[in-house]
């Protein structure tokens, strides 16, 4: 079935800058959408528990998201633009056609992976994976987990794990101790960040917290039964039950790219007013520049406002943005990755997931073209997303060009997709969420 | 480097080279040239469908030959070649297509090619997920599939273990009078040239009547056992032959991995490489209609390709009459895979004034002299 | 409390609140979700959708993300091959 929905302003993501640009671009009553692959909006930070419900700032969010008549679109899935201004998405067994006069990517970012000895193991994930698995049903009270990577996310995750019953043997961040107190340092200006910085460390009480420290080895038959970790150059093995290791963000910028936007350094290129180099697209949170929370919502709501013109109330948003996106310089200073990451694969280590290709074949190979033609790598249903930044830290290749389907979509979908669809049904429109 | 070589190949797409392999197998000293990496183009776009085509007695010709040698090749291909021979079976939907398979079984008995006719069980014996209510079919159990990136790195290979060099990353400005110049300024001095660019090789042969004809393919994701054999349908002969209308035909392909490989279809004058939208669809909406059970499945990755076509729809094999050191080795449509091999001992014949084992002329470049009717 | 969802991973009964994912189920079942191509056990790595690690057969349908569909009652969850 081909629905047909249209929308002045369509956001993409219900992360939370996606839900700051969606409430306040229906300030003027203009038909707003919102879109979000998962059940529930709230992105990756906010994600809604299980056991917990909305997380207190994103229930605050979502009530004004509701107030606002803004039309949900959960459980959704872009994967292709038709022509500008019309994007496709499919949901459960259906073909949605969305058309819009401005789009708002607010398309968040994804964890680092990076490959080491037995990190295909079972119930070895990403930090922010183990937190959304916990979120959605795993139970953790009673397990061990291994906390490893770096990043503030990893005190996040640990703090939340523990708060639901884990043991945590010991928190491991490959930065060293003194960028960490540099950071620290850095924070002093935003007493907001002080003051989670204050509640964290109480709630990871302890919880031994290693800097200069970093995974070599995950074992188990099948499925992982303990980690070794490099502790300030001392090598020591820990039974446990779950690791949780990630390598900080990387930007979702793969819809940005499909839609034409100029990226600069990796990151989705926006004017003062969250603008792209594409007209009529705007940009905000995470693929913009990694900078947490409170810029994401700062930079979502400049993009709303600047959306439906309201272009004074949004530069009122300018200088709590400048203050921000120095915390986001500094995240990516102290969070960089040492060199010594790069020796953690073996030759036989698993690189790209989906194709099974180690290190040893991914060696010889020239570009990130070659190896994908060659050996796979980065062909599979992940199309990059986990061997990309892994094979880009590792080597230095650039990713190719995006081409759609920007997410795997059904043949029936990529079919019917086409610019005078026979829709069996169209939504009416401007239907409430 | 203007040291001189025997032979220069530009373009390392499965056409260059098997003829780098062939060549330097012969002993002549080779060097293959490419802008980008090896089989990284057209070759990277193709099916990989190792087929025996009967549109033309030259065609026929070439095409055995070829699936012979791949046949012969076969023991040696690494293993990451992929290289199948699950055959093809050509579709009938109707009793009009049915003749078609009836003169095709003839046409390539006749020629001892093993074909096996397929009445409307027999084919769904063969492919159960082909829709029922179809005629019948020609099974080829001789013709195969393989990974064609893989397949050409294994020629190149084969060619540098004779001796043959290599430079990838290499944009080549202008070819001639035994000298190809490269496009930071150096040269190379060979006693002769192979332009085997491919959709690109007007570029290096101004005058050649090369058009592009562009292609759309997608992939699934695993799904094991669904299709069989290279299923085509008959239909594909009227877009193959078609050389003004944009045509999509029912024609996939089983990969070693499990994927299934979906093609193809045909457009003239796009000469841009993004997904066209219309032409995908149009592409995937016919091989649901042979294949309904595509439908749920995941469409993991699309791209195009530019095919190299000739008004006569033969490749050209030879001495460019332009240019007494520039050879062709190029035009080779929708049939680059199948007929690199042969290409490349007919080249190799050539160069080093052996007897051809099959009729040269029909692929000669100096028959180009003649007229022919072309969009 | 809104009682236990009950499903089957690879035949192995489980009992699950209404609003886990197929996926938390799986790991709590200690069965893997799929099978890599070269015969490796796997599961979920990224929780949120876009690693296809957690791609299992759900009630007859392969490559289904398991982390981002909910268990129903009945459920068959089997590891994708």
């Amino acid at each position: 079935m081909v629905s047909v929905r249209q929308f002045d302003v369509l956001v993409i993501g219900g992360g939370p800058a996606g839900l700051a640009a969606a409430v306040r671009a229906a300030d003027r009553g203009a038909r707003i959408g919102i879109v979000d692959d998962n059940v529930h909006l709230g992105g990756q930070i906010w994600r809604q528990s299980l056991q917990d419900g909305p997380v207190l700032d994103a229930a605050k969010w979502l009530e004004r998201l509701q107030t606002a008549r803004v039309e949900i679109l959960a459980g959704t899935r872009i994967f292709d633009q038709l022509e500008a201004g019309v994007l496709l998405a499919e949901s459960g067994d259906d073909l949605c056609q969305l058309r819009h006069d401005k789009l708002i990517l607010a398309t968040g970012a994804r964890e680092r992976f990076l490959p080491f000895p037995g990190w295909t193991l079972p119930n070895v994930m990403g930090a922010g994976g183990l937190q959304a698995m916990v979120k959605s049903g795993l139970p953790i009270a009673g397990n061990r987990v291994v906390v490893a990577g770096t990043g503030p996310l990893l005190l996040a995750v640990a703090a939340y794990l523990r708060k639901h019953g884990a043991q945590i043997p010991v928190l491991c961040e490959q930065a060293s101790w003194s960028s960490l107190a540099r950071f620290t340092w850095s924070l002093l200006g935003q007493p907001a960040k002080i003051h989670q910085g204050l509640q964290l460390k109480k709630e990871l009480t302890g919880v031994p917290f290693a800097t200069d420290s970093w995974p070599i080895a995950a074992e188990g038959k099948d499925v992982l039964e303990s980690v070794t970790i490099s502790r300030q150059g001392k090598l020591v093995t820990i039974p446990c039950d779950y690791l949780a290791c990630g390598f900080h963000l990387v930007p979702n910028t793969e819809l940005a790219s499909l839609l034409g936007c100029q990226l600069r350094g990796g990151y989705v290129q926006v004017d003062d007013f969250q603008q792209t180099t594409v007209p009529r697209v705007l940009c905000a949170g995470e693929p913009t520049g990694i900078g947490g929370v409170e810029l994401a919502i700062v930079e979502g709501q400049i993009a709303g406002l600047a959306a439906i013109g309201h272009n004074d109330s949004a530069r009122e948003l300018f200088a709590e943005r400048k203050k921000l996106r120095k915390f986001a310089g500094a995240l990516a200073t102290t969070f960089q990755l040492r060199p010594e990451l790069r020796q953690l694969p073996s030759p036989e280590t698993i690189v790209c997931r989906c194709e099974d290709v180690p290190l040893s074949r991914l060696r010889t190979q020239p570009s990130w073209r070659a190896s994908k033609l060659q050996t796979r790598c980065g062909m599979g249903p992940c199309q990059g997303r986990i061997c990309g930044p892994a094979t880009e830290f590792l080597f230095n290749w650039n990713p190719d060009s995006v081409r759609p389907p920007v997410f795997p979509a059904r043949v029936e979908s990529l079919a019917t997709a086409t610019a005078s669809p026979e829709p069996q049904h169209v939504a009416p429109i401007g239907g409430q969420g | 480097m203007s040291a001189s070589c025997d032979l220069a190949i530009v373009g390392a797409g499965i056409v260059g080279a098997a003829c780098a392999d062939e060549c330097a197998r012969r002993g002549l000293q080779v060097i293959v040239l490419d802008q980008g990496a090896i089989g990284a183009d057209t070759t990277a776009a193709g099916m990989g469908h190792i087929v025996v085509m009967d549109d033309s007695d030259a065609q026929f010709a070439l095409t055995r030959y070829s699936q012979r040698l791949w046949q012969e090749l076969r023991p040696e291909l690494s293993d990451d070649a992929e290289y199948e021979q699950c055959g093809t079976i050509w579709v009938a939907v109707d009793d009009e297509e049915m003749a078609e398979v009836w003169r095709k079984q003839k046409y390539y008995t006749d020629r001892g090619v093993p074909t096996q006719v397929l009445d409307a069980d027999a084919l769904h014996a063969l492919d159960p997920n082909l829709r029922p209510g179809l005629e019948g079919g020609l099974l080829v159990p001789e013709d195969g599939v393989l990974y064609p990136p893989c397949a050409a790195r294994f020629l190149v290979e084969r060619a540098q273990s004779h001796g043959a060099k290599l430079r990838l990353g290499t944009a080549v400005a202008h070819i001639g009078q035994g000298r190809v110049e490269l496009a930071n300024g150096s040269e190379i001095r060979a006693t002769n040239i192979v332009n085997a660019a491919g959709a690109s090789s007007p570029l290096l042969t101004p005058g050649l009547e090369i058009k592009k004809r562009k292609g759309h393919l997608a992939i699934t994701d695993r799904y094991s056992g669904f299709v069989r054999h290279q299923l085509v349908e008959l239909g594909y002969l009227k877009s193959a032959h078609s050389l003004s209308s944009d045509s999509a035909a029912f024609n996939v392909q089983p990969r070693r991995t499990g994927q299934v490989l979906i093609g193809s279809s045909r457009q003239y004058g796009a000469e841009h490489k993004e997904i066209d939208h219309d032409m995908l669809a149009r592409m995937l909406r016919r091989a649901q209609e042979y294949m309904p059970g595509l439908g749920q499945m995941s469409i993991v990755r699309t791209w195009t390709g530019f095919r190299a076509a000739t008004p006569d729809k033969l490749p050209l094999i030879g001495p460019w009459p332009g240019d007494a050191s520039v050879w062709l080795a190029t035009g080779h449509e929708g049939l680059g895979i199948t007929t690199s091999l042969g290409t490349a001992h007919l080249l190799a014949d050539q160069l080093t004034g052996k007897q051809p084992e099959i009729p040269l002329e029909p692929y000669l470049p100096a028959r180009t002299g003649q007229e022919h009717v072309h969009a | 409390m809104p009682s236990l969802l009950r499903l089957k991973v690879n035949g192995v009964a489980v009992e699950v609140p209404p609003g886990t994912t197929a996926a938390a189920a799986a790991v709590l079942a200690r069965q893997a979700c799929r099978t890599s191509v070269t015969g490796a056990p796997r599961g979920p790595l990224c929780g949120m959708g876009i690693c296809f690690e957690c791609r299992m057969t759900i009630n007859g349908k392969p490559h289904s993300r398991s982390c981002q569909i909910l268990c129903e009652p009945e459920m068959d969850l089997r590891t994708n091959g």
